[in-house]
Parts: structure tokens; sequence; C-alpha cells
């Protein structure tokens, strides 16, 4: 198959995904909710609300798209697009099989890092052209937000490439099938995966890092002026960027598609969901907490126990080698 | 140190957090899944006012017509219309007349305002409005002779003020013709 074929097929492949998975994971979110509740979450349109995100999509996308007088034209437009176009760039280099990925190419780790940040620009675009001073606080804290938890998040991946020598997904998940279940790097790296969870839970902006938009305060935080699709970007692009940190994170830490008796995207499909729905079992446990406190976990805590953490890693591969 | 212990500290909280939520999680629900269930425990709910029936007859109510519950409430929502049997109807009704002969209830228990009357009357309107009701229940506790009641109707709603200005007199018979044909049936 031609390269370009090949790209275009995953691509539709993976708008495809994340629209299904939108759709998914704001079902699975609400039931989340509902059941830590103790309440039956959605459950009237279709048999136990399963058509529910259906309706709500509907709803979005037949909504009028507003924007407020004084904004800025271009920009307010233009974040919506910023924060979701990146994803789909993002989830081309992660195999989800051995066979099943979109673009295997050397610097896949460093690519979807680099895509990834692109999302802090669209929030602070959103909140910047918005012309609302709850956007613009949002836009603030989540720069600050993305800026600092980069740091540790960057540190504690750079371990697992240390260790696996490589950038290339393949080749890390590759490196992780050896010893079966053992070999997985959260075993040989578990200060690293605990950071780099907690950083992409921050880099998500999901709770209890969900201080852009955090609704008590702020309204909407970035998004406060949004209504409709331009809305539902924001919401899609904040699911898929989960099913990207997911993704990386299971592919890094967790073996990728291995796993005992039978290996492939299966597999590696448990992982990203088993990880999204910690991430919803915290958001739904944790209080949002205060921004001198989230600066704090960061710089005080998590950068420097990853610096540790990397300092430790390279002692040790040089030790062995 | 002590920092390093209370960040310990702090992190298995977060264990504890996620333990409590987590069996939440797998309990049962506990709220009412209301269009096909519905509350049972409507006892103690407060709704509007509702006539009490003689017990051998359900479309004739207790009330003696006293007129104390129309005294008593503060917001002035009810509106009684009786008559004295051979008299004529719609006539001036004396107000808070009391029959001695009935025992008062416990909350009522009070001295009588006027002097006892055990003149005969006849309802013949009792007219709620709810848009003013505070439910403070001063009617229920002041009836002599436990006409009142609170309702139970907890899905009671309406689309204009004219819905909730009840004839509860009308209710009553409306009710009693039903449980008569229950009865029958």
């Amino acid at each position: 198959m031609h390269p370009l074929v090949h790209l275009l097929v995953a691509l539709i492949a993976i708008l495809t995904f994340i629209a299904l998975n939108g759709l998914i994971l704001v079902y699975v979110e609400r039931k989340v909710a509902g059941f830590i509740q103790r309440r039956p979450g959605p459950f009237e349109v279709g048999p136990h609300g399963l058509l529910q995100p259906l309706a709500d999509a509907l709803k979005l996308v037949g909504k009028q798209l507003v924007m407020p007088r004084d904004a800025d034209r271009i920009l307010f437009w233009a974040a919506p697009l910023l924060s979701f176009a990146p994803v789909a760039i993002c989830l081309l280099p992660i195999p989800f099989g051995p066979h099943l990925l979109g673009l295997n190419v050397n610097l896949g780790l460093l690519l979807v890092l680099a895509f990834s940040g692109l999302n802090v620009l669209a929030l602070c675009l959103a909140g910047w052209g918005s012309n609302n001073k709850y956007a613009l606080l949002g836009a603030a804290r989540a720069v600050a937000q993305s800026v600092a938890y980069e740091i540790p998040l960057l540190l504690s991946v750079l371990c697992v490439a240390f260790t696996c020598g490589s950038l290339n997904f393949v080749d890390i998940t590759v490196s992780q099938t050896k010893h079966g279940l053992l070999s997985w790097n959260v075993f040989s790296q578990p200060l690293a995966f605990l950071i780099f969870f907690v950083s992409a839970l921050a880099e998500t902006n999901r709770a209890p890092f969900d201080l852009p938009e955090a609704e008590s305060e702020l309204t909407a935080g970035f998004h406060t002026e949004y209504s409709g699709m331009g809305f539902g970007l924001f919401f899609l692009a904040e699911y898929s960027y989960m099913i990207v940190v997911s993704a990386v994170a299971s592919v890094l830490f967790l073996g990728g598609w291995s796993g005992p008796f039978f290996s492939g995207h299966w597999w590696m499909l448990g992982k990203i969901y088993a990880l999204i729905l910690i991430m919803m079992w915290f958001r739904w446990t944790y209080p949002r907490v205060r921004f001198d406190q989230l600066l704090n976990i960061c710089w005080k805590w998590l950068i420097p126990l990853s610096l540790i953490n990397l300092l430790g890693t390279a002692l040790i591969i040089n030790l062995v080698r | 140190m002590t920092t390093i212990q209370k960040t310990l500290k702090g992190l298995w909280s977060l264990i504890v957090g996620l333990k409590v939520t987590g069996k939440e999680f797998c309990r049962p629900w506990i709220t009412v899944h209301y269009p096909r269930q519905e509350v049972t425990n409507l006892d103690s709910y407060r709704g509007h006012i509702d006539l009490v029936p003689l017990p051998a007859d359900p479309r004739t109510p207790l009330c003696i017509v006293c007129r104390r519950c129309e005294e008593v409430c503060p917001s002035g929502c009810i509106r009684i219309e009786g008559h004295v049997p051979g008299e004529e109807k719609g006539g001036p009704v004396r107000q808070l007349l009391l029959i001695s002969n009935v025992p008062l209830p416990h909350s009522a228990a009070r001295e009588p305002i006027c002097a006892a009357d055990k003149t005969l009357r006849v309802l013949d309107g009792f007219s709620l409005n709810y848009n003013l009701c505070s439910l403070c229940g001063l009617c229920v506790q002041s009836c002599p002779v436990s006409s009142l009641r609170f309702s139970e109707d907890v899905y009671l709603a309406g689309a204009s003020r004219k819905d909730f200005e009840f004839d509860l007199l009308k209710r009553l018979k409306h009710r009693g013709r039903f449980a008569k044909i229950k009865k029958a049936a």
C-alpha cells in the first residue's frame, strides 16, 4: 500500500475512533458519577440511557454558534479547532496492535509530546479571544499549569526512553515483552509511572486538576463563551486527550498491546480504558486542588522526585552497561 | 521529616478516599427511580390541606363549620361557606362558634373563644387558595373535630395560579364517589 493511502486510512479510522470514543466516554463518565453517588445516571434515552450521549451530541450540533460582541473573531474560532486538530496526529504513532498503527516513526514519543503541547495554546487563545474575565483567568491557569506539569511529564517519560533506548512506541512495547508481565516498565519504574499519571491528569485538565474550567469559580473557565460545537470540540478534545495520555501510559509503562493469554489490540484497549476509568474514579473522589497547592505539588514534589528518578535511572543504566 | 510524614499521610488519605468511593460504586442505588418507582414515606408529607370525611360516609365532611381555621390562618387562604338547616343558603354564619360537646384534640385544647353553640350547620363550600398557603398547619392544629389533614399529593403540579385554587368540599365529594364505586365493585 502507498504510504499516503495508509496514512489517510489511519486518519479516518482514528477520527472515527475519536468520535465513537467521545460518545462512549460521555456515557461512561456520567454512569460512573451516578454509581459513585449511588444514583442510576442517565437512564431515560434508550435502554439504560445508552442513547443519551447521541442525544447530547445532536443537541450540541444543532445549537447556534454565538460569539461575544467584542471577542477576537479569528482567535475565538481558531481555538476550538486548534484544540481538536492535533489529537489525530497524537494518535497516529501509537501502536494499538503489532501492526495496527498509523505511522511507525522513530520519534513517535516526541511527536506525541510536541503536538499534545499545542492544546495549551488553544486554551490560551480561547481565553484571550473570548474577551471575558472568567475565560482569561481560566486561560492563565491553564498556561501556568501546563507549563509546570510538562516538566515532570517529560522527565518521567525520559526514564522509560533511557531504559528502552528508543523513542519509537513499537520498540518500547517490544522491549517490554521479554519476560512477560514482569518486564512491564511499571515494575521497573513505578515512581516514573506515578509521576507520569499525575502529570497527565494535570495536562488533560482532569479533576482534581481541572482549574482551567473550575465551574464553581470561573463559570466554565476558558470555554465560558463557547456554545454548540465550539464547546463540543473542546469537550471532544478533552476526552481524546484522555485517550492519548492513557495510550501513551499503557505503551510506556504497561506493555502496550502485550499481555498474558492473547496479545493484541484488545489488551491495548483494555489498558487504555482501565486507566481512563481510574481517571474518572479520581474525578468523582477528589475535590479540586487550590492553585498554589497545584503548583506546589509540581515544583516541590514532582519535579525534584522525577529528577532524582531520572538521575538514578541513568546511573543504574551506566553501571549495568 | 515532618513534611515527609505529612505527605505520606496525605497520600494515604487519597487511597482511603478512593476506597470510600469505590465501595459506594459497587453498592445499589439509593435514589427513587421516579417514573418506575414512587416514594412510600408519605405519612410525614405536608401537602395542601384536605377535608376528612365521616367514617360512615366518605362524601360528607366531618367539618362543623366553626370557622376556626378560617380565622387562624395567617395567610387568609381559607374561605368557608355554610348554612344552618332550615335557614337560607348563603346567609351570614356567625363566626367562631364552638360545639362544646365535641371532645377537643390535644393540640387544640385551649380556652373557647366564645360561648358554646350547638347549632348544627352544613358546609356548602371550603375554598383554599393554595398559592397563599405557607403550610404552617395552624388550621389542622386548631380544628376541634380533626376535620382537616395534610394531603399526600406529592406530584401536585399546575400551569397557572388558577390550578391551585381548590374547592376542598368538591374534592372530597369527588374522592367519596370513587370510594363508593370501589366499595360497590
